[in-house]
């Protein structure tokens, strides 16, 4: 057995850093959760882990950086991918400026429309699950995700973004938000209107909200 | 200030017409209430609204006499302005103007959701947690940041009791049928796969709810509940979950009248098992809709000066939690 250590201990996978054929890397497992049905939890921890591995290498190859996948092992659910080295987005917005925080979510915006226009969504566009590395942003957990076309699915993936954004980073919100749809317009290019269009539906969907919220 | 101050609170959001009692020493002294059940299907607001009408005054007099107290001793009204269904939520906001007209005391509007926060903290001592807020007519997960509770998730349709409920009464089983589903699914022996639906940190409930009823006619009935109950259930634990590691709360307060059930109780303390959180849970009777946690969070905003005159004190059937500023959070 390789040599691991525990990274985080995340909401449904522990990460634990280790060497895996000489290279540096990330081994994500997802763990069988004792207050669920172990068939449901059979089928939610073997589809996301397939789902997720295959979405890491569609991610690639539209050009949005993601981790480089190296093995799958589907009895224990757990996907060995290369590591990469920063700091999430989240942590990283205290100290940056207005103007570098807008710069940051263009380029978010910009790599989200790549995932869509190719067909893929995300599915948990949260400010955790993107890395600032190397000058870039790189995109983790596609547990969520989906292979789709879908204006719903694309919707969904633009409102959650969003409310990350409010209920997280209210501070730099309205900016960040707006930084965003310029660079996801962008890549996404006419077809972005109907996207926005559909995720300010979505938004309306949430309990009681006012359309001039 | 010195002496206690005695605030009455008055709730009419949806079935239950309440009136309760809270001390500015943080205790429910009195909580009485009088429930609208529909004679088939779900909640009529028309009819709900009747029922409180003539509800009102007992319910009313039942709180003041089981505090010990007559309304001149009572400090403030307050009432829950929204969210909730216009026609309920209009008749307990006219009691309260009332109230508070009769006895010259000041009138507090109060977020419904606000004050199962507040009871529940109040009730569990917990400071900080994370809120996982359960009813017939609401579910999310919310934790406090910045002088607002923020909504982490919630349900992009139908609330988690609504679809439980609306299930057992298409098995037949008469209100309040979440106990009830969670006999049968004791019985239960295999799993039926169902639409389990996360988005993000969002769930939808309807598909599911479609789904098993449907499945209700070729199907074992505790198989179909236990089902039912670890997908909806299983849902609302993941998106706790990621709340629980996204904010890092210390602990976990589950909250609405659905927080009764057992076995949402055993899931959420396993999920904070597993984030060395604090799990607590508000006390049965003051878990359901009830006047005492409007007494309470009304005596809290009062005191940071939040007061409506009669003339402005419209109800808001969409006032979202999120709107809200809970000035007693600072500091």
């Amino acid at each position: 057995m390789e040599k691991r250590v525990m990274i985080k201990k995340g909401a449904e996978a522990e990460l634990y850093r280790g060497e895996w054929l000489g290279r540096d890397v990330v081994f994500k497992r997802r763990v069988r959760k004792g207050y669920r049905n172990p068939d449901l939890d059979e089928l939610i921890r073997s589809s996301r882990t397939s789902l997720e591995s295959k979405l890491l290498g569609e991610a690639k190859r539209l050009g949005v950086p993601a981790p480089i996948v190296y093995f799958v092992d589907r009895s224990s659910h757990e996907i060995v991918m290369s590591r990469v080295p920063g700091t999430p987005v989240k942590n990283a917005l205290s100290g940056m400026s207005s103007e570098s925080i807008g710069v940051l979510f263009e380029r978010i915006g910009e790599q989200v429309g790549r995932l869509h226009a190719g067909g893929t969504v995300h599915g948990d566009l949260t400010t955790s699950n993107m890395i600032i590395c190397g000058g870039d942003v790189f995109f983790i957990d596609f547990g969520l995700g989906e292979y789709t076309r879908e204006l719903e699915a694309r919707g969904v993936d633009i409102h959650l973004m969003r409310r990350t954004l409010e209920s997280s980073h209210n501070c730099c919100a309205k900016a960040a938000y707006a930084a965003f749809i310029k660079g996801y317009r962008r890549t996404m290019g006419s077809a972005a209107d109907d996207v926005l269009a559909r995720a300010a539906e979505v938004r309306l969907r949430g309990r009681y909200v006012d359309v001039e919220r | 200030m010195g002496s206690v101050l005695y605030v009455l609170g008055i709730e009419s959001t949806a079935h239950t017409f309440g009136c309760g009692v809270a001390t500015s020493d943080g205790r429910v002294i009195s909580n009485a209430k009088a429930e609208y059940t529909p004679k088939a299907g779900g909640i009529h607001p028309r009819e709900a609204s009747q029922h409180h009408a003539s509800a009102a005054a007992s319910t009313v007099s039942n709180a003041l006499s089981a505090a010990g107290l007559t309304i001149s001793q009572i400090d403030a009204v307050a009432f829950s302005t929204g969210p909730g269904l216009g026609p309920c939520l209009r008749t307990g906001a006219t009691v309260a103007r009332m109230l508070s007209l009769l006895s010259g005391k000041p009138l507090i509007p109060v977020n419904h959701c606000i004050a199962h926060i507040e009871v529940g903290r109040m009730c569990t001592g917990e400071e900080d947690p994370l809120v996982v807020y359960v009813s017939g007519g609401n579910t999310l997960v919310s934790a406090y940041s910045d002088g607002r509770y923020r909504i982490f998730g919630e349900t992009l349709d139908v609330a988690l009791g609504n679809c439980l409920d609306t299930f057992a009464r298409a098995l037949g089983l008469p209100h309040p049928g979440v106990p009830k589903l969670e006999v049968l699914a004791d019985g239960g022996r295999s799993f039926i796969p169902l639409p389990y639906i996360v988005k993000g940190q969002d769930m939808s409930y309807s598909g599911l709810l479609t789904d098993a009823i449907r499945r209700s006619k070729d199907h074992d009935r505790s198989d179909l509940s236990l089902s039912l109950l670890e997908v909806a259930y299983g849902m609302l634990a993941e998106v706790a979950e990621r709340a629980l590691a996204h904010t890092e709360k210390p602990a976990l307060l589950l909250t609405g009248g659905v927080a009764r059930s057992r076995r949402l109780q055993r899931i959420m303390d396993a999920v904070c098992r597993d984030h060395g959180a604090r799990f607590s849970v508000v006390p049965p009777d003051l878990a359901g809709d009830n006047g005492g946690m409007i007494a309470w969070t009304g005596y809290l905003a009062w005191r940071e000066g939040i007061t409506v005159d009669v003339e402005e004190s419209y109800v808001k059937p969409k006032w979202r939690l999120d709107e809200v500023d809970v000035p007693w959070r600072r500091g």
